[in-house]
């Protein structure tokens, strides 16, 4: 990949080249000050506003700079980046327009917790306020939606609030932080020293957990005749992995993983229910109705997960792990409270925990649900269903690709059709439901993993809001292998019309957007047609094979809908079951 | 149940921190009936006190919430504990001469005071807890207030706490 080919010296190297105190610019601190933090990649596009730190970049070769089509583009790319690597995601863009069109990506990575380090330029601190040509107040624009951020009002300010930034950013509940850098500050000079240490008085988040509450945890287990565990995001988030693979394997505990927990906990263990919710599985739903002890670690209960809040998990003691306490109790009320970090919860836990030993019967009642009612769809000789185009996608790539999805059908059925077994290896929006994330944002996953397939699931709609971003893999040859499936409609918009609204489709058709192969090819990318078995697992291995990047449109049913499916105001348990019923 | 609830919170004196708080309670749909900010007792920390209401789920969630902001240092629950809560008004009353003794009986009644005497009208500060210039804005009505200003609780638990 050229886009990779700058020198990227190693981190010692790097701190004694640039932590020499010197009197330099804002915009030369900005980049100094992001290399100390360890950043090897960062996605941005130029304007008025940043020019002084562009200018700072011309012949910069300590990390890349990935010069996207779109300010949004390169905010799900950074998403992306930083999903699937854990490391902070870092995207520039110019005042005005250039900053408000970050809005849904920094939306995007508030609402799943990934952090990421925001720069946007302003206009001179003269001229703030006075509406000045592409001016827009982005630190009280993205108030709501970020989880701090910064106007830099003095240059000598800048080294402190880019390593504040960064451990904002990625300690605690992660999330996005926006540093607002107005003109003349990345012009201004100031001696440059390295900032280590972070005073933050009103920031101290808590990660070891309250032993005594552990152990209630612990005691409700031993007690529990029906127990699940609901694992979420914050668990991928805090590395958790390897820990709760051991409480699972010692407690033996059937686990259930939301769609932003996929691929913490092997999909194919004996244990895991597959995911919760809308569109989760009858096993997960059902189990956790009828549960006895609910184990939620780091998931947030998202209504697209709980359904009908009033019905959620009737029988169930709550116990709620989480590092933002503001969590707990939000929605449901939680009987064990257990603040901190997934990992150093399970890593105590995992000191007393003991097999669940009354949860024999519950155990078999699962392994009989979980045969009884799997994911399935109706395959089929003559049309090209979606779901066997994801199957054949996981076969092809074997399971061990990353994935990343736009919003809408496709989504479910890359959840319900690619089993995760490793972390960050599925990237989704899920809070935010954001179309136009997908294709993005697995930039952002190839620049952070070169060495992985890195496979792009979208709908023929999602794929049209952020498709300019080709060029950007065209020119890097970054070899993302993009997957179209084109149903020629806004499938979930479809299926709700069909099943809630009477069959009254409203503004949903997409037929004629282009021909997608001749768009790929339009931006250089390689593109292939599929609109049968034969020719799909044809052209998606010569995808694979192709050493750079490609787009694989493949013409599915149209009227096919995603079950099962939980009607919106219903509890988790009332599912539709489409075709399987 | 739905009660008031008094909050101080010590915050950062940084520019945007009102902004903050307050797009916090609105975004959210918590509610502020009043809200002061003024310096505290520490040089670059101001105090707010933000008087709301809501069930003790609501209360709990606003404490939380709050401690989210990165410019939040401490939350204080004023109203679980014995507090002393103060609020300032000033009042414009029609205060034609021949109404100007009994107005004045009300004032000092009430231990508040004239601030201003104009040709047909007075202001009157009062200073107080909500009750006692809710009572006097009561007793005022019938002369005409032409205008009225009031700044919100402040407020402070009781003893060395």
């Amino acid at each position: 990949m050229s886009a990779q080919s700058a020198t990227l010296k190693s981190k010692e190297e790097l701190i004694e080249k640039w932590s020499k105190p010197e009197v330099i610019t804002g915009s030369e601190m900005l980049l100094r000050s992001l290399l100390l933090e360890g950043v090897d990649c960062v996605f941005g596009y130029p304007g008025g506003a940043v020019l002084y730190i562009y200018d700072a970049m011309y012949g910069f070769s300590d990390f890349n700079h990935l010069l996207t089509r779109h300010e949004q583009g390169a905010i799900h790319a950074a998403d992306g980046y930083a999903r699937s690597t854990g490391k902070v995601g870092v995207c520039i863009a110019t005042s005005g327009p250039g900053a408000t069109n970050l809005v849904t990506g920094i939306a995007t990575a508030y609402m799943d917790s990934v952090p990421l380090v925001v720069i946007t330029g302003n206009v001179a601190t003269t001229l703030i306020g006075s509406d000045a040509f592409q001016e827009a107040d982005i630190v009280g624009i993205t108030m709501p939606i970020t989880k701090h951020s910064y106007l830099v009002r003095d240059v000598k300010d800048l080294p402190r609030i880019v390593h504040e930034a960064f451990h904002i950013a990625n300690t605690g509940r992660k999330g996005p932080v926006l540093i607002d850098i107005p003109k003349d500050v990345s012009a201004a000079k100031a001696l440059f020293e390295p900032v280590k240490e972070v005073h933050l008085r009103g920031y101290n988040p808590t990660v070891q957990p309250n032993r005594n509450q552990v152990e209630k945890m612990i005691r409700a287990i031993e007690q529990a005749e029906r127990p699940v565990l609901l694992v979420g995001g914050g668990a991928i988030y805090s590395g958790a992995h390897e820990e709760l693979f051991e409480f699972v394997t010692k407690t033996e505990i059937p686990i259930t993983t939301t769609l932003l927990g996929l691929g913490v906990f092997p999909t194919g263990h004996e244990l895991h229910m597959g995911f919760p919710g809308m569109h989760g599985t009858w096993t997960a739903n059902t189990a956790i109705q009828n549960a006895d002890l609910l184990i939620n670690i780091g998931a947030r209960f998202d209504d697209r997960v709980t359904g009908k809040l009033s019905g959620f998990a009737p029988q169930a003691k709550v116990v709620h792990v989480d590092i933002d306490p503001a969590e707990i109790g939000k929605n449901v009320p939680t009987e064990i409270p257990i603040v901190g970090d997934a990992k150093a919860v399970l890593q105590v836990a995992n000191t007393l925990a003991k097999r669940a030993d009354k949860a024999d019967a519950w155990r078999a009642q699962i392994r009989q649900w979980k045969e009884s009612k799997p994911f399935s769809y109706t395959d089929s000789d003559t049309e090209l269903k979606p779901q066997w185009v994801i199957s054949m996608i996981h076969e092809t790539t074997k399971g061990d690709a990353i994935v990343t999805t736009d919003v809408g059908q496709h989504q479910m059925w890359a959840a319900q059709f690619y089993p995760f077994n490793k972390p960050r290896s599925f990237v989704t929006s899920g809070g935010l439901g954001t179309m136009g994330f997908g294709f993005p944002s697995a930039i952002g996953a190839q620049m952070g993993n070169p060495d992985r397939t890195v496979v792009s699931i979208n709908g023929d709609g999602g794929m049209q809001m952020c498709a300019q971003e080709l060029a950007v893999c065209a020119i890097n040859n970054i070899p993302v292998k993009v997957a179209i499936l084109n149903n020629q409609v806004l499938g979930m918009v479809r299926q709700w019309q069909e099943l809630i609204y009477d069959n009254r489709y409203s503004h949903i058709d997409l037929a004629g957007s282009p021909d997608f192969v001749k768009l790929a090819e339009a931006y250089g990318v390689k593109g292939f047609r599929a609109t049968n078995k034969e020719e799909a697992r044809r052209a998606w291995e010569e995808a694979l094979k192709h050493p750079g990047p490609a787009v694989v449109e493949f013409v599915v049913r149209k009227e096919e809908n995603v079950f099962p499916m939980v009607p919106q105001g219903s509890t988790i348990d009332q599912m539709l079951m489409g075709d399987s019923e | 149940m739905n009660r008031k609830h008094t909050i101080a919170i010590l915050v950062n004196d940084q520019p945007g921190v009102l902004q903050r708080v307050s797009g916090l309670f609105g975004r959210r749909g918590f509610n502020i009936e009043s809200i002061t900010v003024g310096a505290s007792e520490e040089p670059g920390l101001s105090r707010m006190v933000i008087v709301t209401s809501g069930d003790d789920r609501t209360q709990e969630q606003i404490q939380k919430q709050l401690y989210k902001i990165i410019d939040v240092i401490k939350v204080i629950d004023v109203g679980s504990s014995p507090m002393v809560a103060r609020e300032l008004g000033l009042i414009k009353v029609n205060a034609e001469p021949a109404a100007r003794p009994e107005i004045l009986g009300i004032v000092e009644t009430f231990r508040a005071s004239v601030v201003d005497i104009g040709a047909n009208s007075m202001i009157v500060q009062v200073v107080g807890d909500p009750d006692k210039l809710d009572a006097m804005v009561e007793l005022l009505k019938p002369y005409g207030i032409r205008e009225m200003s009031r700044t919100g609780v402040t407020a402070m638990i009781r003893g060395s706490r």
